[in-house]
């Protein structure tokens, strides 16, 4: 077995681990952790096509490299943005996740 | 063989480590789980041959977000039981469900056409004309420029929307909470002594991307680090966000790629085609203009909207 066979397996798995976070866990921020495992399964997806498309003396195909780089910053907004929103979330309603009712206690002061 | 050994050692700790993120009891085991993971991914990008993935993977995915998230997670657990679990059914489906997504996804990657079709022989050609050395930024910052474009746009919207979380009466001012200062702390400490050693290093990665492993994203968020350690450690007040210097600054990096992108259409036939003679300058000027708003928009996105409540 290659080793960029190894790593597709791994990639796999932790697409397979992060959406299972993503359906499975009720917390929010555990949520948007589980968000990033799969990103970074989806990422390593695209690490081990980029390094089957080595070619001309180039160790793996850089079009692939450049996009995951790309991905990872918008990734990283992304998430900024999700945890602002639960930050503003707790602030609001004292709510650490999207449960349908809201938790019975009075909201803390206004921000 | 030991090379095959040390992916397989990589494979499971990626597995592992992602395992342990979700199954971790507290939010903070999670984001250890996380970072953990990430740090293996980096592992995983060396092995793979992309250096510079790695480097990104190391400071935005893996050190970055785990940052945020620690930051955001340490003012929301406090207090607040976590929320009950789905029923076990629910959550058989979605175990079933996921490992269906996964199963599928290692059977498509191990059944892909040979020869792999790619795009490196193509770029390798297309190099010398941007005058770069290093093809992952040729396809950034030229073969690709139109995403690289947009993503450098995305960056600025992200800031507009977590600035856009503010309460209205907050509005203008200081991206953050009220730091706590500690002057004599280990942040105080820490916030002092790095930055010297980070700018140096941030600038320098930035710089050697045109030709070496690095680049505008990885030099920019070692950048962001050392210009939000000093505002968290209390010894600095952040820039207020009405602030117009800031807002050149977060915006300077598209700006200046719209510029050049569309002075190509008059100068070099085409929407972010550069003259030939100029190709490097323009990409150069281009990198740094970039690298100091990814530095500026990921600080004020670790930092988060206005607020000047006490961090709790």
């Amino acid at each position: 077995v290659s080793g960029t066979a190894l790593l597709a397996v791994a990639a796999s798995g932790l697409v397979g681990l992060g959406l299972y976070g993503v359906l499975a866990q009720t917390s929010v921020l555990r949520k948007v952790i589980a968000f990033n495992l799969l990103s970074a399964g989806v990422f390593l997806v695209f690490g081990v096509v980029a390094r089957r498309g080595a070619a001309a003396g180039l160790p793996a195909d850089p079009v692939p490299h450049a996009m995951v780089i790309t991905g990872l910053v918008v990734a990283f907004a992304a998430t900024a943005l999700a945890l602002v929103l639960t930050l503003r979330l707790h602030q609001g309603t004292g709510a650490v996740s999207l449960a349908e009712e809201p938790p019975p206690r009075a909201p803390p002061e206004a921000p | 063989v030991s090379d095959s050994l040390f992916d397989l050692v990589l494979a499971l700790g990626l597995f592992g480590a992602g395992a342990a993120t979700l199954a971790a009891r507290s939010l903070f085991g999670a984001v250890l789980g996380f970072v953990s993971t990430g740090m293996i991914a980096t592992l995983a990008w060396v092995r793979l041959d992309a250096p510079d993935v790695a480097l990104t993977e190391a400071a935005i995915g893996a050190a970055g977000t785990a940052v945020i998230i620690l930051y955001v997670a340490s003012r929301v657990s406090a207090g607040t039981a976590p929320p009950a679990p789905p029923p076990a059914a629910l959550r058989a489906l979605a175990a079933l469900f996921s490992a269906a997504v996964a199963g599928l996804l290692a059977f498509a990657l191990l059944h892909l056409p040979e020869p792999a079709p790619g795009l490196a022989a193509a770029v390798l050609t297309e190099l010398p004309p941007t005058g770069l050395g290093n093809p992952v930024t040729a396809v950034l910052m030229a073969h690709r420029a139109l995403d690289t474009l947009l993503e450098s746009a995305v960056l600025v919207f992200a800031v507009f929307a977590i600035w856009s979380m503010a309460p209205d009466r907050r509005w203008g001012r200081a991206p953050g909470p009220a730091f706590a200062s500690e002057a004599n702390g280990p942040l105080a400490f820490l916030a002092r002594a790095l930055p010297p050693l980070g700018i140096v290093a941030g600038i320098y990665i930035a710089w050697v991307g045109a030709d070496a492993p690095g680049g505008k994203f990885q030099g920019g968020a070692i950048l962001a680090a050392m210009w939000v350690l000093p505002w968290i450690a209390g010894l600095v007040a952040p820039p207020l966000i009405s602030d117009r210097p800031l807002r050149l600054a977060i915006a300077a990096g598209p700006l200046v790629f719209l510029a050049v992108g569309l002075a190509g259409m008059v100068f070099a036939g085409g929407f972010l085609a550069y003259p030939p003679a100029l190709a490097k300058p323009l990409i150069l000027l281009i990198e740094t203009a970039m690298t100091v708003s990814v530095a500026a928009a990921l600080a004020c996105m670790i930092a988060g909207p206005p607020e000047r409540r006490p961090l709790a």
